[in-house]
């Protein structure tokens, strides 16, 4: 059975986006306003910016945009690169795109799972990493290949993952 | 710029920049900024180089550029200098103060820098069209990639860029570039190979007064980068060839979808829209024809199915990248519902120089079905990963053996992946046929864009075929019964198998379903879908057999079918293989054999890693 | 339309040009199996049980979307086909929660009726399946996505006939799900409760909330005089769910079967109605003669219509009349003056609707819908529902004898019967307005340009030296143009009716659900329409304003219409809403 939630979803952390928020959001969707079609455009700089599409976020894009918050949500959902969830600091993505998957770097995304002891899509408790899967972004050339935010490791072996996530401590 | 006449003068002022006179001492140093070489730090490798070159004072004569892709991803960062041409692979920092000071400075090659196949064994310096890796290439699309500064609009004019644009709008008619493309037998690079002619000229014919063309550069197939490459290292031959389109079919808009996992090609294009515009050939009134074009690029979101032709235009218009129903088809309905063409990244490379080379030469490479070339991305087992470019026809002999350097670590060939999750593999047996879409099919297999995965002895093709549809599974957009459901329980049946709990009938109903799959599934994502499946079902049966019926994995990757055995005779009892596993199931006294748990060892593989004398076998 | 020539199964036959493949073979009498089309809703060719092969195509293709040409060569039947058809039966139902024993849609489910004509005998499909949570947290509707097959029906209705888009398939792939997202209810979301999105669900997983046990418990409760009041539209379909033939009017046998389910007192929603046409046409008058309101007035008893207002229009808020809807001011009227005139307890008295409608149950549930401490209604069920009960009860209705409404309320006129149909509350309204204005009864009664299908009908009424201008929109995905011209202060119009589900009440949302096959044949409309006109020709008295209890009830109670007394009983007030409230309901 649905219950029946609040929307920030943890029961504690009552948060409305700022005013500052508000007015940069609403800066973003105008300068999108003579454009066709622009939702997914609109979504990639919202979440560039704010850094995740939370449910107070989708509402506002909504009603600047006169689109109903279900056609936002499911756009949201079906492609993979917005997230109604917070990442981490620093969100480590480790190709398994088929040049990299038999190069081994599905034994390097399960030794990073059990390292930081979180699951595919999580954050760490303090918030400082989280982890995907990515499917190829391009370095096939360098496989196995895992990125930190921007920073891409090529040629990656499992011995080389404390001295990755080391940096970003 | 408004005429023909202007483009030849900015050719010619650039043409000279392109060649340094090695009597002047002159040189021209191309650092790769693919996506590749980025990642092993290129641009650092650039600032060294300006920085050093500045110290030495010799920026009057030596000019430091970045370039797109060589090819040799894997040997990065890669460093060419030019007039001489000698190739620097894998450079690191530190090497760039000895390059600048004996090679710039007092002109001496620094041979042990050098990439090692370009040092003959006497010691002198080849070309790098006579290493094996360049020399069975043609570089057609590639031709600039590498060689030009993709972020100068004026370096791709002065290699002749435009001039085809030009030509086209000022001397030709829309049928007449329309029967130039058919009788070039140009086709679709994306994948299915539709002749592009034929599909501009349906969109020409097609009743609306406002038409779109539209560029897919979304690049879906994981393993794949021949599209990011032409982006990030010639992003005006697209425009120049969505350009042309546009004036065939007359559109004065387009798009170009690109995946937003590929930031350097969204910001090189992004760059190269805004040169256009200054130099006048996009925006309004173009060489003066009155012809109108502008671009605008739309980025992906991380959805595979959005590769799709149905499913990148309702994406573009905003919404879920869901496929729909072909008819009607884009040529009549497609972006906002209006008349669209909608071609590959590599289709409209092509064009420009088609138009200027004639169909003659286009058709002398290939084959006769097939002309041209194709790029491929090679990934996986083989020496050199990276990307090549051949004629069509090329068998996969050459490409794997010739080209790549072979099977790396000395292992043996199994097979190879072609076409991605949608196609299938290539076996010892097929390994001399000539690669182009027909034979490709035959095989079980399809073109795909070009994304080519080597693999050999140590890959299982149950968990290869596994990972695929698991790839499919979460890619699938979920609108169509076959492919939403049908793929998951493939899926789940080659789990089953792959932990040892998979019967003999699964395997007829892997085949059943899959080909009901094939049959009945609205897009090409699901039509395809199981042919991993098949594809391994047909020339690895024995495989399948061997996981269902003894429970075995032939390459030892299924962790389940695996076990962890301490042959006695070899075991000395150094203790090693106890203190390393994380299970703590190894148990045995000094000196005496060992002995593995079988229920609580978790398969990691520690142990076997960690002996010293090949005591742990894997069964 | 030009013809085209196509071979089915070897048989040429010639239909229109812009036919679907699906289209021809039924013409050419070939059945094939369909779950996501629904004629002139869902046209997406997702479920791939219509598969056909078609010569020089490959693969099979959707049936329901090709278009036909010139010498097609059609095969609707060999090993393939009938294998992929069963293969995606099987599949859907290896991701279908099949208890079909205690499902609301047992009988009546495209699923199950597929099931049985593909003769699936197992499923070989094991494997996951997705269950998401129930949402039956709105008081209108049931969300049991475990039942869900993906048709995306619901979505199409919501979406592009209704224009509410309250609901969407969210996530992709296996995981892909119907609902309005952030694991919220629909009630939190800008859904109007019109229940249009159950009447277009082949399966069961969208449902009335059901408060049939509500209604037991009340009238197994000694301490409580339970009243009943049925909608105009109900007679129209109760029928139906007993095999009779579509648009057979059932008054009597309705009314012999309710009070056989044992309520005290069986009553008329009509008569609420005509009470509702002397308030809204005498509020209507007053704005009109007197300027005491904004013009045009619009019409407020559909309560989908009256949530979409508040969210999506709230600057058109004071055009809506004040008025109750019927059932709320019978419930009333029940309660205030008929409980207490019989010497009942206010206290005991309980009153149930039965509507047509899911949006019923939302406005039932209002605070504001109350009165000296009374719920105006106490509990609202469905013509389903009531269906549902009287098959409980082991009633054998189709047998019954006819009877009639409890007196004194009695029978209403035929102008509180109309409001069933889209058109019949402007109609009535005239009826009685018209003649208030002149002051002499007009023959010309029937208004047939504000009867059928048209989503759009104007029409005007000369009223003595004054033309009143009206018009009628059927479904709310219609209203968007008219109710901007109203916000901008442009509205032609003195009178707009808005009823939420395209046809009026008689095709609401919680009347009988017709499968996809039959909706194919037959008029729904059309035939539940002649039966409320018939009810209207039937009836003794036509105009409400001849109403004798309504008239009494003036005379002994409220006064006259839009007095003190009535505006405390039967009128009520709106306010803005919040389209996705977002408030914290922690606190
Ligand atoms: C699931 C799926 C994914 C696809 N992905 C791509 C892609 O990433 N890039 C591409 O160019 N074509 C892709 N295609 C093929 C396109 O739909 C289309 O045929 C192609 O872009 C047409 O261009 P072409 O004629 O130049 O090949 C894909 C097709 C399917 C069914
Ligand atoms: S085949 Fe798969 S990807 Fe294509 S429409 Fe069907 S579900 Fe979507
Ligand atoms: S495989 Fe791992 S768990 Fe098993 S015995 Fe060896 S070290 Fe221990
Ligand atoms: S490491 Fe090898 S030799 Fe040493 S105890 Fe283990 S199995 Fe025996
Ligand atoms: S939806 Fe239909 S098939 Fe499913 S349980 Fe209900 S009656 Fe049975
Ligand atoms: S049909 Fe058979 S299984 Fe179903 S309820 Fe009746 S007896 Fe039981
Ligand atoms: S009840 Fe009406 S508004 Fe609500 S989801 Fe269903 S169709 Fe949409
Ligand atoms: S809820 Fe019903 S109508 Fe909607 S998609 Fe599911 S099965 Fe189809
Ligand atoms: S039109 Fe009638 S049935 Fe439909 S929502 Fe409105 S009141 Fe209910
Ligand atoms: S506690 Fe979550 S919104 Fe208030
Ligand atoms: S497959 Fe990993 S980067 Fe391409
Ligand atoms: S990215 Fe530098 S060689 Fe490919
Ligand atoms: S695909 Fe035709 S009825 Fe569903």
């Amino acid at each position: 059975m649905l219950e029946n939630k609040c929307n920030c979803g943890d029961g504690n952390n009552c948060n409305k986006i700022s005013e500052e928020a508000i007015n940069k959001i609403k800066d973003i969707i105008e300068s999108h306003k003579e454009q066709e079609g622009a939702l997914i455009e609109v979504l990639h700089e919202v979440q560039d910016y704010y850094g995740y599409l939370p449910f107070e976020v989708q509402k506002l894009i909504s009603e600047e945009m006169g689109i109903a918050l279900a056609d936002i949500y499911g756009v949201v959902t079906f492609y993979t690169r917005f997230t109604i969830e917070p990442t981490g600091k620093y969100r480590i993505s480790v190709c398994l795109g088929t040049a990299c998957y038999v190069k081994g770097s599905q034994k390097i995304y399960d030794k990073i799972k059990e390292k930081l002891n979180i699951k595919e899509g999580e954050v760490t408790p303090d918030g400082k990493f989280s982890l995907d899967a990515a499917r190829c972004v391009g370095a096939c050339g360098l496989a196995p290949v895992m990125l930190v935010n921007e920073d891409v490791y090529g040629k990656v072996t499992a011995d080389m993952i404390d001295e990755i996530l080391g940096k970003y401590e | 710029m408004r005429t023909v006449e202007e483009l030849d003068i900015i050719k010619s002022q650039y043409e000279e920049s392109l060649h340094p006179d090695a009597n002047q001492k002159q040189y021209r140093i191309h650092v790769c900024n693919g996506t590749g070489c980025v990642s092993s730090k290129s641009p650092e490798i650039l600032r060294r180089f300006e920085e050093e070159i500045e110290k030495h004072g010799i920026s009057d004569r030596v000019k430091v550029v970045k370039t797109g892709c060589f090819g040799l991803c894997a040997l990065g960062p890669i460093v060419i200098v030019h007039p001489d041409g000698s190739f620097y692979s894998e450079v690191k920092i530190d090497e760039i103060p000895r390059i600048v000071e004996e090679h710039l400075v007092n002109g001496n090659v620094v041979k042990e820098f050098l990439y090692k196949e370009t040092v003959a064994e006497e010691g002198h310096i080849k070309p790098l069209e006579e290493t094996p890796f360049y020399s069975k290439q043609k570089r057609v699309i590639l031709k600039n990639c590498g060689e030009i500064n993709p972020e100068s609009i004026a370096e791709y004019i002065a290699v002749d860029g435009y001039k085809a644009f030009a030509k086209v709008i000022t001397q030709m008619s829309q049928e007449e570039v329309i029967k130039l493309i058919k009788d070039s037998g140009l086709r679709g690079r994306g994948g299915a190979g539709f002749p592009s002619g034929v599909k501009w000229e349906f969109t020409y014919k097609a009743e609306g007064d406002v038409k779109y063309v539209a560029c897919n550069a979304d690049e879906g197939d994981p393993g794949a980068f021949m599209n990011r490459s032409v982006l990030e290292g010639d992003p005006h031959a697209v425009i120049e060839g969505m350009a042309i389109a546009a004036y065939v079919i007359g559109a004065s808009k387009g798009f170009i979808y690109v995946r937003a996992e590929y930031p350097i090609a969204v910001k090189r294009l992004k760059l190269a829209i805004e040169q256009a515009k200054q130099y006048g050939v996009l925006g309004n009134d173009i060489f003066g024809t009155g012809f109108n074009f502008e671009l605008e690029i739309r980025l992906g979101a991380g959805a595979f199915v959005c590769g799709e032709e149905t499913a990148l235009m309702t994406s573009i218009a905003g919404n879920r990248g869901e496929p729909r129903v072909k008819p009607p088809f884009p040529a009549y309905k497609g972006i906002f519902g209006k008349p669209t063409v909608l071609n590959n990244v590599e289709t409209y490379a092509n064009v420009p120089q088609i138009i200027l080379k004639g169909v003659d030469w286009f058709r002398s490479m290939g084959t006769e079905k097939a002309p041209g070339t194709k790029v491929f991305a090679i990934g996986g087992k083989v020496q050199h990963v990276g990307l090549v470019e051949v004629p069509m026809g090329t068998t996969l002999r050459e490409i794997i053996y010739d080209i790549c350097g072979g099977i790396a670590d000395g292992k043996k060939f199994k097979a190879a992946q072609t076409g991605g999750p949608s196609g299938g593999c290539i076996t010892e047996e097929n390994l001399d046929t000539p690669i182009d879409y027909e034979s490709l099919i035959a095989m079980g297999t399809m073109m795909g864009s070009g994304g080519i995965i080597v693999m050999d002895e140590d890959d299982c093709m149950v968990d290869i075929a596994k990972f695929f549809l698991e790839f499919t599974v979460d890619e699938s957009c979920g609108k169509c019964t076959p492919c939403r459901i049908g793929n998951k329980r493939l899926y789940e049946i080659l789990e089953k198998i792959t932990q040892g709990k998979g019967k003999e009938e699964d395997l007829e109903r892997l085949e059943v379903l899959g080909k009901s799959i094939i049959a009945g599934s609205l897009c090409g994502l699901g039509k395809s879908s199981p042919n991993p499946i098949l594809s391994t079902m047909r020339y690895f049966k024995d495989e399948y057999v061997a996981h269902v019926r003894d429970k075995k994995c032939p390459a030892h990757v299924c962790k389940s079918l695996k076990e962890y055995i301490i042959l006695e005779d070899k075991c000395i009892g150094c203790t090693l293989c106890a203190r390393n596993c994380p299970a703590s199931c190894i148990t045995g006294e000094t000196k005496k054999t060992h002995l593995i748990d079988k229920d609580k060892c978790t398969k990691c593989g520690i142990c076997h890693s960690k002996c010293k004398f090949g005591a742990i076998e894997i069964r | 339309m030009e013809n085209v020539k196509v071979t089915i199964d070897g048989k040429i036959v010639e239909v229109p040009k812009d036919y679907t493949v699906l289209k021809a073979c039924r013409e050419a009498g070939i059945k094939i199996p369909t779950l996501c089309y629904l004629k002139d809703v869902n046209q997406i060719g997702a479920c791939r049980m219509c598969l056909v092969e078609i010569d020089n195509i490959r693969g099979l293709q959707a049936s329901c979307v090709y278009p036909v040409y010139e010498g097609m060569n059609i095969h609707t039947n060999n090993e393939q086909i009938r294998q992929a058809r069963k293969v995606n039966l099987e599949l859907i139902l290896s991701n279908h929660n099949r208890e079909c024993t205690t499902c609301i849609r047992s009988e009546n489910c495209e699923l199950q009726q597929l099931s049985k004509e593909l003769n699936i005998k197992d499923i070989e499909y094991e494997g996951e399946k997705n269950a998401p949570p129930i949402d039956d947290i709105s008081p209108s509707i049931v969300r049991d996505n475990s039942k869900c097959i993906l048709c995306r029906r619901c979505v199409s209705m919501c979406k592009d006939v209704q224009k509410v888009n309250a609901i969407q398939a969210t996530d992709r792939g296996f995981k892909t799900e119907i609902g309005v997202g952030f694991n919220k209810s629909m009630n939190d979301y800008n859904c109007i409760n019109c229940g249009q999105c159950i009447q277009a669900c082949p399966v069961g997983a969208l449902y009335e909330k059901r408060n049939m046990d509500q209604v037991w418990k009340a009238l197994a409760d000694k301490e409580k005089y339970v009243m009943v009041q049925t909608a105009p539209a109900v007679r129209t379909a109760l029928g139906e769910e007993f095999g009779m033939p579509m648009g057979t009017r059932v008054t009597g046998k309705m009314v012999t079967a309710l009070r056989k389910l044992g309520f005290a007192k069986v009553t008329d929603t009509n008569t609420g109605a005509d009470l509702t046409i002397l308030e809204e046409g005498t509020e209507f008058l007053d704005r009109v003669v007197n300027g005491t309101g904004k013009l045009p007035i619009i019409t407020s008893c559909c309560p989908a219509w009256v949530k979409s207002c508040e969210q999506d229009y709230p600057d058109v808020l004071e055009h809506l009349s004040s008025a109750k809807s019927p059932h709320l001011m019978m419930g009333s009227i029940l309660k205030h003056f008929y409980a207490e005139k019989a010497g009942i307890d206010m206290n005991k008295a309980f009153v149930v609707s039965v509507m047509p409608c899911i949006a019923k149950k939302f406005e039932q549930d209002r605070p504001e819908m109350e009165a000296r401490g009374a719920r105006d209604v106490d509990v609202t069920i469905t013509t389903r529902e009531l269906a549902m009960m009287i098959k409980e009860a082991g009633i054998d209705f189709v047998k019954l004898e006819d009877s009639k409404f409890d007196d004194p309320i009695g029978e209403a006129t035929g102008a509180g019967a109309i409001f069933g149909a889209t058109g019949g509350v402007a109609e009535a309204a005239f009826r009685t307005v018209v003649e208030k204005l002149t002051g002499h009864e007009i023959e010309q009664i029937e208004y047939h340009q504000l009867r059928g299908e048209k989503k759009i009908k104007e029409f005007s009424a000369q009223a003595g030296d004054r033309t009143l201008r009206g018009v009628i929109v059927s479904g709310i995905g219609n209203i968007k143009e008219i109710l901007e011209e109203v916000r901008h202060g442009e509205s032609k119009y003195d009178f707009i009716e808005i009823m939420a589900c395209e046809g009026g009440c008689i095709m609401g949302g919680g009347q009988p659900i017709v499968n996809a096959r039959t909706k194919e044949d037959v008029n729904v409309f059309e035939k539940r329409a002649a039966a409320i006109y018939e009810e209207d020709t039937k009836a003794e008295l036509r105009r409400s304003h001849k109403n004798p209890f309504v008239l009494r009830l003036y005379e002994e109670f409220l006064e006259k219409p839009n007095s003190h007394v009535s505006h405390e009983l039967l009128h009520t007030g709106y306010k803005k809403r919040d389209k996705y409230p977002d408030e914290c309901k922690k606190q």
